[in-house]
């Protein structure tokens, strides 16, 4: 099943923020066409390893390294990992008050397009493209026209992420607790989204804290974030076997495989 | 400061030039000596007076300035058409160095019952109808200046009921012939019951010389009248650009007072509004943006005076290089002023660590039964934010311009007049880095 080089290579990643190390050799290989999914109790660093992917400066890597397509993602800014395919969905996506929501999408899509030697859209594609991915996150039009985010409920926030995934079309997406704080409805319409963008040339990275995301998008492996550390990687199975007996299982010591984990 | 006597003999000549004009009403010539008494004694405000503490007017006390030039300013209309408003077309008045120029301004036809003119035309004669608003109490000593030593500006006249339906703008141009000179505009705008006037003040510098300007606007709303004014200042980089704006509120009047202030190396902008009637409101919205060693300062008063008033008061400034911002934003809620529904908010971004900000709120509350809130922000962008454009694929410099675009935009977003919201945009872009960039963000995609 796992074929080819990896798309995204994750190495004895270590990082930090200020002087307080959150990921303390942390090793993820993910290759296109795959789903995997990232479970931990809060504080373990899955957010930690979604914003050192994604490029966020007040990460700072300590050692290890960070392979993408087989380049150094760890040298590129931000802006280059975007349009290199990467992207973030935010778990707080932030307000920014008195940029439309539509602009925002056009410049980010047509910088993107840009770098992949794409013509960019022009105002008729770009309306088309736009409306027919809005369906797919059941997101209501009238979004488009306001700032982004602002004033957006928590559930609107997420699904404006996945829209701009659905957009943009990354490579590699990881998804930062997209889960949390949705209804039921909500999580369904996002979780649509992200299975319809699934496909064999990308890769999606699902960071949660619950296992009830991945009913609706079903990962390829999991793998359990302890510590800063992978303690635990497997089959979709090993998901519901931590929704039944909980974080406390894989973080004993002496566990069954447990063997890197720490208390 | 009291004067030194090179000085006081420099501005009693001046005086004797501005004042000694022929066919003044002698309550003018009146008033006229009682400024220049008091500025003689007092002279320019010094730092430890509590108004003035974050801005030093020393630079203006030293230059010598001088009357502008007489006839060389080599203005003609082909030469102004550039910078007359594009949009919002209506009367335009140009004013190049302090004095009226029908040679320059745009004349339309205005519904009856409005008087649109020159205020040197309207003293010529008794002028009896200005008393009012020449004896109302000065700002400061640049207020008793601005008195002394006035020639011209404009009178605007809205009869009862009367909607003016075009803007009236109102163009003061500075060119100063290489030496440093000064100008004292004086404009007065009574709006009668009921009407609804706009009013656009633009300054503009032509020349690099270290001009003063130094104005005066006086404002009346009667019963229900609407105006709305719009300062713009943009002056030379070189010039001092001192502003005073003052409006008296009737019963169930609405007034705002919108500006941008883009120029000058040192200004300062007065607004003291009094809402002298019930169920008054007043806007007050400016926007100001410093760099390199800019200092630009707005210094504004709302009084409530009576009851069920409501005010509003947004200013926002960016500061870049080692600009300095400051805002003081009084509010007075009087003993009869009950429901009061007072709001003040100033938000300022610092674009540079050696960029300073001083905001202070003032809240004077004497009635029990208001509603008061003010907010004060200085700080730098958020990087939360940007990092949040750089991870769409939004190059780190064009995510920080945009970001201080929308920062700024939010107060242009109240000028409701088109054409001065669209100009005031370009201008903001213009000054920002990378505006090409941020341009993708506006165009509308349809």
């Amino acid at each position: 099943m796992r074929n080819g080089n990896p798309m995204l290579s994750v190495e004895n990643l270590h990082a930090a923020i200020g002087e307080k190390p959150i990921l303390r050799g942390v090793d993820l290989a993910v290759r296109a066409g795959e789903v995997h999914a990232v479970m931990g109790p809060n504080g373990s660093g899955k957010s930690t390893l979604a914003n050192v992917i994604a490029g966020r400066e007040e990460y700072r890597v300590t050692a290890g390294s960070v392979l993408y397509e087989g380049g150094d993602l760890l040298a590129m800014p931000p802006e280059e990992r975007a349009k290199e395919g990467i992207f973030l969905a935010f778990q707080n996506p932030v307000e920014i008050p008195g940029v439309s929501n539509l602009y925002f999408l056009k410049a980010a899509l047509n910088a993107v397009r840009k770098h992949r030697g794409l013509q960019e859209l022009d105002v008729v594609e770009f309306r088309d493209t736009v409306l027919e991915r809005l369906r797919r996150v059941e997101m209501g039009e009238d979004l488009l026209r306001r700032a982004v985010n602002d004033g957006f409920s928590g559930g609107e926030k997420k699904r404006n992420e996945i829209l701009q995934m659905a957009v943009l079309e990354p490579r590699l997406a990881i998804l930062d607790e997209t889960d949390s704080g949705l209804d039921i409805d909500a999580l369904k319409a996002v979780s649509a989204g992200v299975n319809a963008f699934r496909g064999p040339e990308r890769a999606i990275v699902v960071v949660t804290h619950y296992q009830r995301l991945l009913n609706y998008i079903v990962p390829d492996f999991v793998h359990v974030l302890v510590d800063g550390r992978i303690v635990r990687s497997g089959g979709r199975e090993l998901a519901l076997e931590l929704e039944e007996r909980g974080y406390g299982w894989v973080q004993a010591p002496g566990a069954d495989g447990g063997g890197e984990a720490r208390l | 400061m009291t004067l030194p006597a090179e000085a006081r003999d420099r501005y009693i000549v001046a005086f004797d030039e501005a004042a000694g004009g022929k066919g003044r009403p002698s309550w003018l010539r009146r008033l006229r000596e009682e400024a220049k008494e008091r500025f003689l004694a007092d002279g320019f405000p010094e730092a430890r007076h509590e108004d003035w503490k974050y801005t030093n007017v020393a630079g203006i006390a030293e230059r010598r300035f001088e009357p502008p030039p007489r006839d060389d300013d080599g203005l003609s209309p082909s030469g102004v058409a550039g910078l007359l408003p594009g949009e919002d077309a209506g009367n335009v008045l140009v004013f190049a160095n302090g004095r009226y120029r029908e040679d320059l301004s745009v004349r339309r036809p205005l519904p009856p019952g409005v008087h649109l003119g020159s205020l040197s035309d309207a003293l010529s004669g008794k002028g009896d109808a200005l008393v009012p608003y020449f004896s109302r109490a000065p700002a400061n000593a640049f207020a008793d200046l601005n008195t002394m030593l006035m020639e011209d500006g404009a009178f605007l006249h809205v009869g009862k009921g009367v909607e003016v339906p075009e803007p009236i703008h109102l163009l003061f141009l500075t060119c100063g012939g290489g030496r440093p000179s000064m100008v004292h505009p004086r404009n007065v705008i009574v709006a009668g019951e009921g009407s609804r006037v706009t009013v656009v003040e633009r300054y503009a510098g032509l020349s690099d010389a270290g001009c003063l300007v130094n104005s005066v606007t006086d404002i009346a709303t009667a019963r229900c009248a609407t105006v709305a004014h719009y300062r713009l200042q943009e002056d030379g980089p070189d010039a001092f650009h001192i502003a005073s704006l003052r409006a008296r509120q009737g019963t169930g009047s609405r007034f705002a007072a919108h500006s941008f202030s883009l120029g000058a190396r040192l200004s300062r902008s007065d607004v003291h509004a009094v809402l002298d009637g019930e169920e008054a409101a007043c806007l007050l919205n400016g926007l100001y943006l410093g760099d390199g060693e800019r200092h630009v300062d707005h210094f504004t008063t709302i009084d409530h005076a009576k009851p069920e008033g409501s005010s509003r008061e947004y200013y926002r400034g960016i500061l870049d290089g080692r600009s300095r911002g400051v805002f003081r934003g009084r509010v007075i809620v009087r003993k009869d002023a009950q429901k009061t529904d007072a709001r003040q908010a100033n938000r300022n971004l610092l674009l540079s660590r050696e960029a300073e900000a001083d905001s202070r709120p003032q809240l004077e509350i004497h009635a029990d039964d208001v509603k008061c809130t003010h907010g004060a922000t200085v700080g730098p962008l958020d990087e939360e934010k940007v990092f949040y454009l750089r991870s769409r694929g939004i190059d780190e410099s064009s995510a920080r311009g945009l970001l201080a675009y929308a920062f700024a935009a939010d107060i242009l977003r109240r000028f409701d007049l088109p054409g001065v919201r669209r100009a005031s945009e370009e201008r903001l872009l213009g000054w920002l880095p990378d505006s090409g960039r941020i341009r993708e963000f506006l165009d509308d995609p349809k």
